[in-house]
């Protein structure tokens, strides 16, 4: 019963956040808003997370998974892919490269600069 | 005889929704086994791969995506439960952001400002169309997320997936590299920079090197999420 309950309880803050985030017209996801209510709530009552933490890690153990049925939908878009490859693969390389450096060096300064205080 | 209820059965089997589920499934399940054996390594992505199977069998059979949909999307719907259980890893993680959170506030919101930016830049540089770049823009966040952002600003949601997919492998292939090159050696700063930048992908990754890595990673990769939410498209107006 564990398993349902869990699943049970994502399902309802996915349904709170997507409610919240259409009559509120706010620019985020309705599943990023439901996983903000669940985050306050294990905040306010820590024994929920006793239901949570089995089928959480299941479903998240195997995340890749679920990127699967979207992923072969670039098979519709093979025409814009292919006339733009250089551009897109260009961007995914050199953008990555300089966001995962400037986070680098981003908090080794935060750090240096909090021990200095 | 025997050809005149084979065909039928196929008929009956391909507008079923069984077909597409059934195949994601078997396909993720020979993906995951080539990546065991592989040794785990990120450029053999299971991701990938099953979606190579895929594409080619729908190619073989002759079934447009739409179809193989009706059935998979049963494994799509997940992805926004997904989300929402990426709260769990979150509060587990809730010393380590007490002890750290303001660096992990800067590395959080210069990366998400740094990546969306450079993406963008890059894109229209290289003369990549609007909705190429729109695609593009959400690459660092998990997928489930990037998916509804891309749908928001006006990207193509399935391509994004696809670009997401593809960061998370360059990521999770290149951290380790650059980190030694930048003299980076803490492994709070190393998992939240691969998690921030590669999402899921880096974070199975981080996870590979240690518990603290993997941690931090999984905490910017939900962090990341959110602050790219709230950020994406402000930063999207800006170079429109």
């Amino acid at each position: 019963m564990a398993f349902i309950n869990g699943i049970t309880l994502l399902l309802a803050y996915q349904l709170l956040g997507e409610l919240v985030v259409k009559l509120l017209k706010l620019p985020i996801p309705g599943p990023v808003a439901g996983m903000l209510f669940l985050f306050i709530t294990l905040l306010l009552r820590r024994n929920l997370l006793a239901h949570l933490q089995q089928p959480a890690t299941h479903i998240l153990s195997h995340l890749s998974l679920l990127f699967i049925p979207a992923g072969v939908g670039i098979m519709v878009y093979v025409n814009l892919v292919a006339a733009q490859w250089q551009a897109i693969v260009i961007t995914l390389v050199i953008s990555s490269l300089l966001t995962m450096a400037a986070i680098g060096l981003a908090m080794k300064l935060t750090i240096k600069w909090l021990q200095k205080e | 005889m025997l050809k005149q209820p084979l065909t039928e059965i196929w008929v009956y089997l391909s507008v079923s929704p069984l077909f597409g589920l059934t195949a994601t499934l078997l396909a993720y399940g020979i993906a995951y086994r080539i990546h065991q054996a592989l040794g785990a390594r990120a450029i053999a992505n299971p991701v990938a791969m099953a979606v190579a199977l895929l594409i080619g069998l729908l190619l073989l059979i002759d079934m447009p995506y739409q179809r193989y949909f009706e059935g998979a999307q049963f494994i799509h719907f997940l992805l926004g439960p997904a989300t929402v259980a990426l709260a769990i890893p979150l509060y587990l993680q809730l010393h380590n952001i007490r002890r750290l959170w303001l660096p992990i506030l800067a590395g959080i919101l210069v990366g998400v400002v740094v990546g969306v930016s450079s993406s963008i830049l890059l894109a229209q540089w290289m003369g990549a169309d609007t909705q190429t770049w729109l695609s593009l823009a959400p690459k660092s966040v998990t997928a489930p997320v990037a998916m509804s952002l891309a749908e928001t600003i006006g990207g193509i949601a399935p391509l994004t997936a696809v670009l997401v997919i593809t960061t998370g492998i360059i990521g999770a292939v290149t951290g380790g590299t650059l980190f030694k090159l930048l003299g980076i050696d803490d492994d709070a700063i190393k998992g939240v920079a691969m998690g921030a930048t590669a999402h899921g992908i880096g974070t199975a990754r981080a996870f590979q090197h240690s518990q603290t890595m993997g941690a931090f990673s999984g905490l910017a990769m939900a962090l990341s999420a959110l602050a790219t939410s709230l950020l994406l498209p402000s930063l999207v107006a800006l170079f429109h």
